[in-house]
């Protein structure tokens, strides 16, 4: 067999596509300036650690920008993923599993080890190594020494700058993409890095809270140190946290009920932005197997499940049970709860139940069976016990096997062998419950036009999200998926003009065919009719 | 139980056993010589460029076949023999039909050309094609020059695919602006001008004399007919057109022209054989159409239909309005009704041609003089919608109402900058002039 399938184990691939040479200096600049931080990380003392992470930063996002620069504007507009499936990095050869195991360890030492970052170990606890080495523009920003999720959080935007400048390049002819990865650029150095910094300088007692992260997918928000450290700060705090759960039951649903959940995942979420921007070239790694979505349909919807009760515990942890004391008592929060649930299920059930299909079973099951631990955790939990284990224990364990391995060291480590959005697929419980609404009630889909698809197999190699998009545009059907992130790289990629992101009415969006357009109509009346 | 047999595992083949599953539970048997597996022929082209790898070019999983109950069956007929109703393989193999469906697709054109048949020259039809040029292409080192003979819509994919890995292509096109047997020459001289922005070789009025090779029979250059120019290369693709790849039955009593007589409600002239797709002539062409037509759609299309037939309701093959696309390079194109280039223009149609000042967009516009009738529409660079245009056509709107309405049809992407009122406005300009 041709056609590359066979990786050679050579590392300078012979068949890879050359780079050029002002490429090859790009990279040595972007590796000189990682290279900083390699030394750091070995407590090398710079004489002026502002200069150095100032040099740092710039040899990595220069390299990136003179890099993509050459790749793209020397070229005619159009579609650039020639040779994405024979460089090692982007096909699961070796350098990406070189890749995959330098950023899976990074995550690990992030999360657990953070002294070997250099966190507090320099002289009277203050830092060395590498977050030492980011302490003068932490002390810039916010006039305190940095954290290793301060160094995370630069990198993180850096990231997203640079690759969201060369996927802007990359796609210099779409307007929707470009327009798209200009909000994540925006929402992540402000929102997410920048906001917080200065909100913590008019008022440090306020808890970090990134505005546009919702729960729950922040899933500390509600959180005891969290919710008290709000409260204890005025109005403004009651205005921060009243903001948190609009953001849940009002502002979400309308959002994604006009756009779909688009809106978020591909324009807003600082997951999706890095997924979208520095992990665009491994986007094609997603599976397409009809396994791969059995079981994100079972994980994603454990996850949420999970996050639930993870959170109603911690929340009825804190709660007292007199209501003399505060009107939120276990009893009445526990019931809000249910009630909630119940009318959600309730209204799904009434409306939507024929779309449903033999789903509503699971649906069914899984809803009884929140509702049962829900109770079961009521009338067994003490102050601190629910379920007989901590309470803390519950949370801490939902902080570690999801908040950290699933969607830092799996999500993001395994970039270049899952594809770029392996938590967003199979873990983030945000997107299983926008994902939910947008299946039921959004406006948005994605047109398939009439009966042009040739079934090239572009748009589901291209997703990252792991949909096999063909399926549905080669029966001339719009595809209404709940994990569709509404990224458009289908219908960039498509060479015939087959798909549209679009929001339209509700009435006829989904519109499974039986013989496509084109065809006889008497025939296709005669098919469609059955 | 009927045996339904389909030789051929292309779109058409494919389709009839898929909605012959949904019909009945006949035992259904798709015959291939090329691969195991379904895939799509159009998407030959990606695997090369690295797009994509083989596998995402088939449309169903491996488990999809077990599970429908259609049978596969790897093998190359050699004879059929209708009157005892049996298939024969090249290896001895046989099988017998209760109906049999001929969808075997088309074979690359050769003009008797000397050297047609040397190592590094290919088609680009099939899979095997695809796996010579890996071998005879695999990067410039190799080889250091491609020549494509024909400017036809696989010419111009197999100079995009050796671009893509900057092998050196030149490209030999014997009509005198690209494609213009088919598109009128604003369109055909906008993608002359793009495929030369490519940095690709684009020979006018060029044909191919002879290729000749070395004394191990690999080709070294290829000779031009009208200059006698000898080119180096490596690799000749020839792409001027495809016919019916139907020789296995040349000797059976199937009646064949060009490809398998069919009529329309596609059987041929024995009873329970009918053939579908590239491979299938129609004995009168329906309305304006060809009686062979080798388009992903067709091919779809009679499979459809004759899944009907087979099952029991006998349908006639009646299909709608036409409609195309393609790729060329960067441009896209979509045609919907009928846009006649120059040389086959009937006299009653008159053409409304816009281009974009940037030279990668235009539309054509073709109605009927006598009474402003919309024919149809050629776009390129600019996205249009099926569904639109199928209804304005049963509508019979004039070009006018077209015209006026032509932002209902647009299929772009969202944000992306609209062309109508350009569009309108020297639409307008040209009625006062005319």
């Amino acid at each position: 067999m041709s056609n590359k399938i066979n990786h050679s184990m050579s590392l300078a691939k012979p068949d890879a596509l050359d780079i050029t040479t002002k490429q090859k200096v790009s990279l040595a600049t972007g590796i000189f300036g990682l290279f900083i931080f390699i030394l750091a990380l070995f407590n090398t003392n710079f004489p002026n650690k502002g200069t150095f992470l100032t040099l740092a930063l710039l040899l990595i996002s220069g390299g990136i920008i003179v890099y993509s620069r050459e790749a793209y504007l020397s070229k005619l507009e159009g579609i650039k993923n020639d040779g994405q499936w024979f460089k090692s990095i982007s096909s699961r050869g070796v350098w990406g599993w070189v890749l995959g195991l330098v950023l899976t360890g990074f995550y690990i030492v992030l999360y657990f080890y953070p002294k070997y970052l250099g966190l507090g170990q320099g002289i009277n606890d203050a830092n060395a190594g590498l977050v030492g080495l980011f302490d003068p523009l932490s002390q810039l920003l916010s006039g305190r020494d940095a954290s290793q999720w301060f160094v995370y959080g630069t990198l993180y935007t850096i990231a997203i700058l640079a690759f969201g400048y060369k996927f802007i390049l990359k796609y210099k002819h779409n307007k929707y993409q470009q327009l798209r990865t200009f909000s994540v650029m925006f929402f992540q150095l402000g929102f997410a890095f920048l906001i917080p910094e200065f909100m913590y300088v008019m008022n440090n007692d306020l808890p970090y809270y990134d505005l546009k992260s919702v729960w729950p997918l922040n899933y500390y928000i509600f959180d005891e140190w969290s919710v008290n450290g709000f409260l204890s700060n005025g109005n403004i705090g009651l205005a921060l946290i009243l903001f948190g759960i609009a953001s849940i039951f009002v502002i979400t649903p309308i959002l994604t009920y006009k756009f779909g959940k688009r809106w978020y995942c591909s324009w807003v979420c600082g997951c999706g932005g890095l997924a979208e921007t520095a992990g665009d070239s491994f986007r094609h790694l997603s599976s397409k197997k009809m396994s791969a979505w059995k079981l994100e349909r079972w994980l994603i919807h454990l996850v949420l499940v999970f996050s639930i009760v993870m959170t109603t515990a911690m929340v009825y942890t804190y709660l007292g049970y007199d209501k003399n004391d505060f009107w939120l008592t276990r009893g009445v929060f526990i019931a809000m709860v249910i009630g909630f649930l119940t009318l959600v299920f309730a209204g799904v059930m009434f409306f939507k139940r024929q779309e449903l299909g033999k789903d509503a079973k699971y649906g069914a099951i899984g809803f009884f069976s929140i509702i049962a631990i829900l109770l079961i955790m009521h009338f067994t939990g003490t102050t601190n016990h629910v379920f007989y284990i901590k309470g803390g224990a519950l949370r801490s364990a939902y902080g570690i096997y999801i908040g950290s391995i699933f969607s830092g060291v799996i999500g993001t480590g395994f970039y270049p062998i899952l594809g770029s959005r392996s938590w967003c697929r199979f873990g983030c419980p945000m997107a299983a419950i926008l994902g939910f609404q947008q299946r039921l009630f959004s406006k948005f889909r994605i047109t398939t036009n009439g009966g042009q698809c040739i079934s090239c197999g572009n748009c589901s190699n291209s997703c990252e999200m792991g949909i096999d998009v063909r399926h549905y545009a080669q029966k001339g059907e719009n595809i209404v998926r709940s994990s569709c992130v509404g990224c458009g790289i289908c219908s960039a990629v498509c060479p015939r003009g087959v798909l549209k992101l679009e929001n339209d009415t509700m009435k006829g969006r989904i519109n499974p065919t039986e013989v496509l357009l084109g065809n006889d109509v008497d025939l296709m009346e005669l098919v469609n009719q059955k | 139980m009927d045996h339904i047999v389909i030789i051929g595992n292309g779109i058409s083949g494919v389709t009839t056993a898929r909605h012959i599953r949904k019909l009945s539970d006949k035992k259904i048997t798709i015959i291939s010589a090329e691969t195991d597996y379904f895939f799509s022929r159009t998407a030959l082209m990606y695997i090369y460029m690295g797009h994509m790898k083989f596998e995402h070019t088939q449309p169903y999983e491996n488990w999809f076949w077990e599970k429908n109950r259609i049978e596969l069956k790897k093998g190359y007929v050699k004879t059929v023999e209708t009157k005892s109703k049996s298939l024969h393989f090249a290896d001895g193999d046989t099988l017998q039909y209760d109906k049999l469906v001929i969808a075997t697709g088309s074979k690359p054109n050769k003009f008797g050309w000397p050297g047609q048949d040397l190592d590094g020259v290919m088609g680009m039809y099939h899979k095997q094609d695809l796996d010579k040029l890996e071998k005879y292409a695999p990067n410039k080192e190799t080889c250091k020059r491609a020549v494509i003979v024909g400017g036809g819509l696989i010419g111009i994919e197999l100079a995009e695919m050796l671009n893509s890995r900057s092998i050196p292509v030149t490209f030999l096109v014997r009509e005198n602006s690209f494609w213009n047997g088919v598109l009128p020459s604003g369109e055909s001289e906008m993608i002359n001008r793009h495929i030369k922005n490519h940095h690709i070789d684009l020979r006018l009025s060029t044909n191919l004399k002879e290729i000749k090779a070395n004394e191990s029979g690999q080709v070294t250059s290829v000779i031009i007919e009208e200059t006698g120019e000898e080119l180096e290369c490596n690799v000749v693709g020839l792409t001027a057109g495809v016919s019916p790849n139907i020789d296995f039955i040349k000797e059976s009593e199937i009646e064949t022209g060009r490809g398998v007589k069919v009529n329309r409600f596609l059987e041929t002239n024995i009873k329970d054989v009918y053939a579908i797709g590239d491979c299938a002539e129609q004995h009168q062409p329906i309305g304006n159409r060809r009686p062979i037509e080798a388009v992903w759609y067709t091919g779809r299309m009679m499979g459809e239909t004759l899944a009907q037939t087979i099952c029991g309701n006998r349908v006639e093959y009646k299909p709608g309005h036409w409609f195309n696309s393609a790729k060329f390079m960067d441009i896209e194109y979509q045609t919907y009704g009928l846009v006649f280039g120059e040389r086959s223009r009937p006299n009653y149609e008159k053409h409304f041609h816009w281009k974009h000042e940037d030279d990668t967009k235009c539309i054509t516009i073709a109605y009927d003089k006598s009474n402003n009738k919309f024919l149809g529409i050629n776009t390129f660079g600019i996205r249009m919608r099926h569904e639109v245009f199928d209804r304005w056509l049963t509508e019979k709107r004039d070009v006018d109402y077209v015209m006026n309405n032509l932002s209902e049809a647009n299929f772009d992407p969202e944000f992306y900058k609209r062309f109508e009122t350009d569009i309108l406005f020297a639409y307008n300009q040209q009625l006062q002039i005319a």
